[in-house]
């Protein structure tokens, strides 16, 4: 069967129409898990079916597509769910985040501010941020609706009190507007500041868990912590070796068998562009000298 | 000089190419065809229908040769095929009792209307490896008595008449569908038994097992298993009257378990059910173990804490096609994830090293 | 799936055209206040195209509908038979399906403000467990301009307008969150909406 024999963006208009519900019922109640009869994906679950069924309800013809896993558009994964709606819904793709109107994300948010024409799908494993405390949704359920938080803050003081922190360094959950305790998707924490008061609206897909939650733009999202252990971001104490930022998430890279690392940015797009722009990294060359 | 990796889009279709190239194997032997697979493997081809919750025997039997054998993949194939299908309407509710049987035995009577009929079954092969299959053989000359054209009466419905087991009331209520709303629980009876009917067959069997072994027990006797057909019919509104669209291959089993009873209720034999397409009796007889032990709350038992007595452990974890998404996503890239644990930890033992420094 | 059309009732190529509705309808909620265009077709009258293109947009034969006063006429119940499929209630009907735990739980009301107005005590408003099985309102005003009420919230970046026809309800509204019903207002070719987490306070 080929791509002419599927509807726009793959899915057929009813599921459409029911992801969209969820969608609008997400926006108005910002942080809470709307439920949703997620389908059946011709790619399997854990690979992205949230993200792939908000992002197939979402995507009007004129949209300019990107889709990034580990903050790279050129990981497997990310290529082939790009290349999916590349087929099935005929919209543009790009790498770059300015001229994305949706970009779908595994594990990061762009480096770049995001603009308030912009969406940004999260692909969620896990919605549950009470999940890892208390494995039943039954109870889960409940404790969201009593605002019955008291577990997770025990978890993360008996964090502190074994190693002097808090140990969550991705996942690490965000209490929206004063009310739901949210799971950000396993975004490093570094990522958590960027979730708060953003222009773009932030929505988020988990297919095989059925949940769809959302945050409009300019709502308030603050990362859990204690006045005495306030929350604070993190990440390897380096530059990137391309493009020298000082600011923005790395990847290592482990470049020899005496175990020599570099670290670069983990945001493909962003690494490029300010090595195009002249920026040049410990490890790096000026990008004119490179082949094209 | 160190260059970022690219070349996603290549890797991909070179390794698509290659597994296809994989699946066809030693090209001088030839190639197997559906028709092959639908009749010479049909326990695989029933498997996955079954689980695929698809009938239909030649799609079935494409996805086993697509998936090289991988059960699995070839349920998942059929799966995501199945959800992009028009929905036309709802089958009336199938009549085992009318079934063109093939087998039917019961182990809790010697004898009853309708006969014990063994069927093709492996139960009393003895498992030696049968070295004439290795040979081209002759098809084997076998008499086959027709299907039984009388109704087959259920082993439960002699008890029933005599109050020794619990009445299933019939109701008309719509059951709920579990592929077009998300799974809440608690979930009841209907969506257990969908949820099962599509459930991995391995787990099933091993959570069956398990209440055979005290983890939430039931004493269950296999009332009845019967396999055979049954006519599909639809009601059609313009007509005003069912017609009947099809036939199907189903592997029905009851049980009759532990009987409850109380001061003022008499004691009584219980239920279980299962339903599976095709001929698929292990599934059958391991689902209606389940079902039984899924039940402890509306039968007045005790919850011991046993998984199989647990329905959202059994209904969130039966599905194969979310368990192995999910279980083996985690070979895609986690290098953020990763790199902020080992960011934490360096500091932490930076951290924890300093202060053993300091206490010396 | 070929769907006959009457003319101007339906989506022309409802894919497309409902996906991009779709997107006016979500950046309405996402930014309570901010008005924008939505007229992919001409519904029966009185129901505005506004009205019309968000009811066709997301309605569907799963989520029952119910046209409150004036816009309870027999060829809006035949649109919205012939070309949602969704079932039509009574607001007698309304309570049962607030009370009733199953999704999708979500009914869509539909006419003037000031037919809506009398039946919001039957809206279901969602379950402390479930809120989002929650009353939709499409509710039409005379005008909508950015002026009047001032709101704020998520999705609003300091203050926004608008011109609500109350402001105490919508308190009312606000206050219960996270229960509560969500309403977008339209107005001819306008749409704007208001959630029930928006801070609203008088002009
Ligand atoms: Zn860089």
């Amino acid at each position: 069967m080929n791509a002419q024999a599927y509807n726009f963006a793959y899915l057929d208009e009813q599921t459409k129409r029911m992801i969209r519900r969820a969608i609008l019922k997400g926006l108005a109640i910002p942080g809470y898990q709307v439920p949703f009869a997620s389908r059946e994906m011709p790619m399997p679950y854990g690979w992205g079916t949230g993200g792939v069924q908000v992002t197939a309800a979402c995507l009007v013809p004129e949209d300019k597509l990107k889709v990034i896993d580990q903050g790279a558009d050129d990981t497997t994964n990310a290529v082939s769910i790009r290349k999916f709606f590349e087929k099935t819904a005929g919209v543009e793709v790009t790498e770059a985040t300015g001229e994305a109107s949706l970009i779908q994300t595994r594990h990061r948010i762009p480096e770049q501010d995001l603009s308030k024409d912009q969406i940004l799908v999260y692909q969620v494993p896990i919605p549950e941020p009470l999940r890892f405390l208390e494995p039943r949704e039954t109870e889960t359920r409940k404790m969201h609706e009593l605002e019955e938080y008291g577990l997770m803050h025990v978890k993360l003081y008996e964090d502190i009190s074994r190693h002097g922190e808090i140990s969550t360094s991705y996942a690490y959950p965000v209490k929206v507007e004063g009310r739901y305790i949210m799971d950000p998707s396993p975004i490093p924490k570094f990522d958590n500041p960027k979730l708060s008061d953003s222009s773009a609206i932030q929505l988020f897909g988990a297919g095989r868990e059925q949940r769809i939650y959302a945050l409009p733009p300019y709502t308030d999202v603050q990362s859990l912590d204690f006045e005495d252990y306030p929350f604070e971001v993190s990440k390897a104490p380096h530059d990137c070796d391309l493009c020298g930022a000082k600011d923005t998430y790395l990847d290592e890279v482990i470049t020899d068998d005496a175990g020599s690392r570099m670290y670069v940015c983990s945001d493909t797009d962003f690494c490029s562009t300010r090595r195009q722009n002249g920026h040049v990294g410990r490890l790096g060359t000026p990008v004119s000298s490179e082949v094209a | 000089m160190y260059v970022a990796v690219k070349g996603g889009e290549r890797a991909i279709d070179n390794a698509h190419a290659w597994r296809d190239e994989e699946r066809r194997g030693d090209t001088s032997i030839p190639e197997v065809s559906l028709a092959q697979i639908r009749e010479q493997l049909a326990l695989a081809v029933n498997r996955v229908m079954a689980e695929g919750s698809l009938f239909d025997a030649d799609l079935a039997a494409l996805a086993i040769k697509q998936s090289r054998g991988d059960l699995i993949e070839a349920i998942f194939l059929i799966r995501a095929y199945r959800t992009t299908l028009p929905r036309f309407g709802a089958s009336r509710p199938v009549a085992t009792s009318k079934m063109a049987v093939d087998r039917r035995v019961s182990a809790t009577f010697k004898d009853l209307p309708g006969g014990q009929i063994l069927g093709p079954t492996f139960d009393y092969t003895h498992r030696l490896l049968d070295f004439k299959l290795a040979a081209e053989g002759k098809a084997p000359e076998v008499k086959i008595a027709p299907a039984t054209k009388e109704d087959v009466p259920h082993v439960t419905s002699f008890l029933n008449k005599d109050g020794l087991i619990e009445t299933e009331l019939p109701s008309n209520e719509e059951p709920r569908d579990l592929t077009r709303e998300p799974l809440e629980f608690p979930a009841g009876r209907d969506l257990r038994l969908q949820s099962m009917a599509r459930g991995d067959e391995g787990f099933i069997l091993s959570l069956a097992y398990s209440t055979q072994r005290g983890y939430g027990r039931t004493h269950a006797f296999v009332g009845e298993l019967r396999i055979g057909r049954v006519a599909v019919e639809m009601d059609i509104p313009e007509l005003g009257f069912a017609i009947e669209i099809g036939e199907v291959e189903l592997t029905e089993c009851e049980t009759v378990n532990q009987f409850k009873g109380s001061k003022t209720e008499p004691p009584q034999f219980t239920r279980g059910y299962g339903l599976v397409f095709g001929q698929s009796e292990r599934k059958a007889i391991a689902m209606s173990l389940l079902d039984r032990s899924l039940r402890w709350q509306e039968l007045g038992e005790d919850f011991v804490g046993a998984p199989a007595q647990d329905e959202e452990f059994v209904l969130a974890h039966c599905d194969n096609i979310q368990a192995t998404g999910f279980l083996e996503h985690i070979k895609l890239p986690h290098y953020v994830d990763f790199q902020s644990e080992l960011e934490l930890v360096r500091r932490l033992r930076t951290e924890a090293e300093a202060a053993q420094e300091a206490a010396e | 799936m070929n769907m006959h059309k009457t003319a101007g009732g339906g989506f022309k190529d409802a894919p497309v055209e409902a996906a991009r509705s779709f997107r006016i309808l979500m950046n309405a909620m996402a930014r309570p206040g901010s008005i924008s265009q939505l007229d992919a077709i001409e519904p029966p009258d009185p129901l505005s195209p506004a009205a019309g293109t968000a009811l066709l947009t997301l309605a569907d034969p799963t989520t029952p509908v119910f046209l409150a006063g004036a816009a309870d006429t027999e060829t809006a119940r035949n649109w919205v038979a012939f070309h949602i499929g969704a079932p039509i209630i009574e607001p007698s009907d309304l309570r049962s399906f607030a009370g009733r735990g199953r999704p999708p739980g979500e009914v869509f009301a539909v006419g003037a403000w000031a037919d809506l107005r009398g039946h919001l005590e039957a809206l279901p408003i969602g379950r402390p467990d479930y809120p989002d099985r929650s009353a939709t309102l499409i509710a039409d005003l005379p005008t909508i301009a950015n002026s009047g009420a001032k709101l704020s919230g998520p999705g609003i970046r300091a203050i926004e307008a608008l011109s609500l026809p109350e402001t105490e309800v919508f308190q009312e509204n606000n206050a219960r969150f996270p229960l509560g019903f969500d309403v977008f207002f339209t107005s001819g070719s306008l749409v704007a909406a208001l959630p029930r987490s928006t801070r609203v306070e008088a002009a």
